[in-house]
């Protein structure tokens, strides 16, 4: 997160709820230097035409992230468990509703 | 994005090495899959995105000059309203594009900092002046429905977040070219000297922005390679037949004609036929020698440079606003209850 005078002042990641009933997704990011300011922006710039109903902003140095580049991925424990899955069990003929 | 990666190894640093990164970076290229912000590219990848998207950015927050030049002439509250929206919405798509641009490590101020110094370029067509309200017309028409051409396929770019961008923009484009063909058709339709005046614009702003696609593929320096990764997905030359397919019509039905003697109907190739453009004026213009190059930069600088108290003072009251909070002044408690209701909410 950078805030000196020199580089401009802080990045806030922007979330959008398109409108009620969904949740917020990532639309982009704004500079500010306060949530406030943050808020007004993101306004402005992600729902000019009636885009959202509510807004999030986040300090971008807040979220943390998993790592797309690891040898082994992140998400390998999920990869070989297709137990998991309703398509996974063979039903037997007739049976209806399940 | 700025976020922080929990708990992995820098990329190309141990298990994986730069082969590996390379490989999968081709597979997910190759699989027409999007790349993102946090994943491995070639340094090559990286700058020629930067480079484009950063030049995309320049062009419309420069855009914003020559229509900006007639919001206070608008010749009706209507008109006047249309344009403040779309000159809002330039500046709306310089940000989207900006901050995609972000996304791959550059500073916001890094790359305002290229434009002011001309280390970066911005489209070649804002170097034009707007010398009469037709212009605002043509340029809806001619140059934003230029823009739509090239930027519909970039929705499909390989990097994830300037095809999000490209996405809205496109979307809000759209209402960019309409306004100014109903601009155009209304001067076209109305006193002679309106005819002739929306007839002058066109005329002038036609071959500038055939220029705007770039130079013909047999010289375009960055086509291939950024083919071959996806960033782009036809030529130069495809683009701007298809803009001249698409416009030849939509000039017939404003009863303008495109100050081109060579343009025709080609039933065999089912395309029309159009004559050579001047490239000696294109590479002027590049080259900072165009009628508003020194102006547009001047401005833009002028306007980042006045501005500089503003950012100041926001700096130093929400420096001041979170000292206060910290020593947990009493005055400041109503703030934070807002502040703790907004993260309720926000949960």
């Amino acid at each position: 997160m950078s805030e000196t005078a020199a580089t401009g002042s802080p990045v806030w990641e922007v979330f959008v709820r398109p409108r009620r009933g969904l949740s917020h997704q990532h639309v982009g990011s704004v500079h500010a230097d306060d949530a406030e300011v943050a808020l007004r922006r993101a306004r402005d710039l992600y729902t000019r035409r009636g885009e959202g109903v509510s807004i999030w902003v986040v300090p971008g140095a807040a979220i943390s992230a998993s790592s797309p580049d690891e040898k082994d991925p992140y998400f390998a424990p999920a990869g070989d468990k297709t137990y998991r899955h309703p398509t996974f069990y063979r039903l037997p003929e007739g049976v209806r509703n399940l | 994005m700025t976020v922080q990666e929990v708990g992995a190894a820098p990329p190309g640093t141990g298990a994986a090495t730069d082969a590996d990164l390379e490989a999968r970076f081709d597979a997910l290229i190759a699989a027409d899959d999007r790349v993102e912000p946090r994943d491995w590219m070639p340094d090559a990848y990286r700058a020629t995105l930067i480079r484009q998207i950063a030049q995309h950015a320049h062009s419309e927050i420069i855009g914003m000059q020559p229509e900006g030049n007639w919001l206070t002439r608008a010749p009706a509250l209507r008109r006047k309203a249309i344009l403040l929206a779309k000159v809002q919405d330039e500046a709306g798509h310089g940000l989207y594009l900006y901050a995609a641009a972000e996304t791959l490590g550059v500073e916001r101020a890094a790359l305002l900092d290229a434009l002011h110094t001309g280390k970066q370029r911005y489209s070649s067509i804002f170097n034009y002046p707007t010398l009469t309200w037709a212009d605002v017309g043509a340029i809806g028409w001619l140059v934003d429905g230029a823009a739509i051409v090239n930027q519909i396929p970039l929705t499909r770019c390989s990097y994830g977040p300037y095809a999000r961008a490209m996405v809205r923009v496109c979307k809000e484009e759209s209402f960019h070219q309409r306004q100014g063909y109903e601009l155009l058709y209304a001067l076209a339709n109305g006193t002679p000297e309106q005819r002739t005046m929306a007839q002058d614009a066109v005329d002038r702003w036609w071959w500038p922005s055939l220029m705007m696609f770039g130079p013909p593929d047999s010289n375009s320096a960055h086509t291939p390679r950024s083919a071959a990764w996806k960033i782009k997905r036809h030529t130069n030359d495809e683009l701007r037949q298809r803009f001249v397919d698409i416009t030849a019509p939509q000039a017939d039905v404003l009863g303008i004609t495109l100050p081109d003697p060579l343009l025709s109907w080609n039933p065999e190739t089912k395309h029309y036929d159009f004559g050579p453009i001047d490239w000696s004026e294109f590479e002027a213009v590049l080259a900072g020698d165009g009628p508003c190059n020194r102006q547009r930069i001047s401005r833009r600088v002028a306007a980042h440079e006045d501005g500089a108290w503003v950012r100041a003072a926001a700096a130093a009251y929400a420096e001041k606003h979170r000292a206060g909070k910290n020593s947990g002044v009493e005055q400041h408690s109503a703030q934070q209850t807002h502040s703790d209701s907004t993260k309720g909410a926000a949960a």
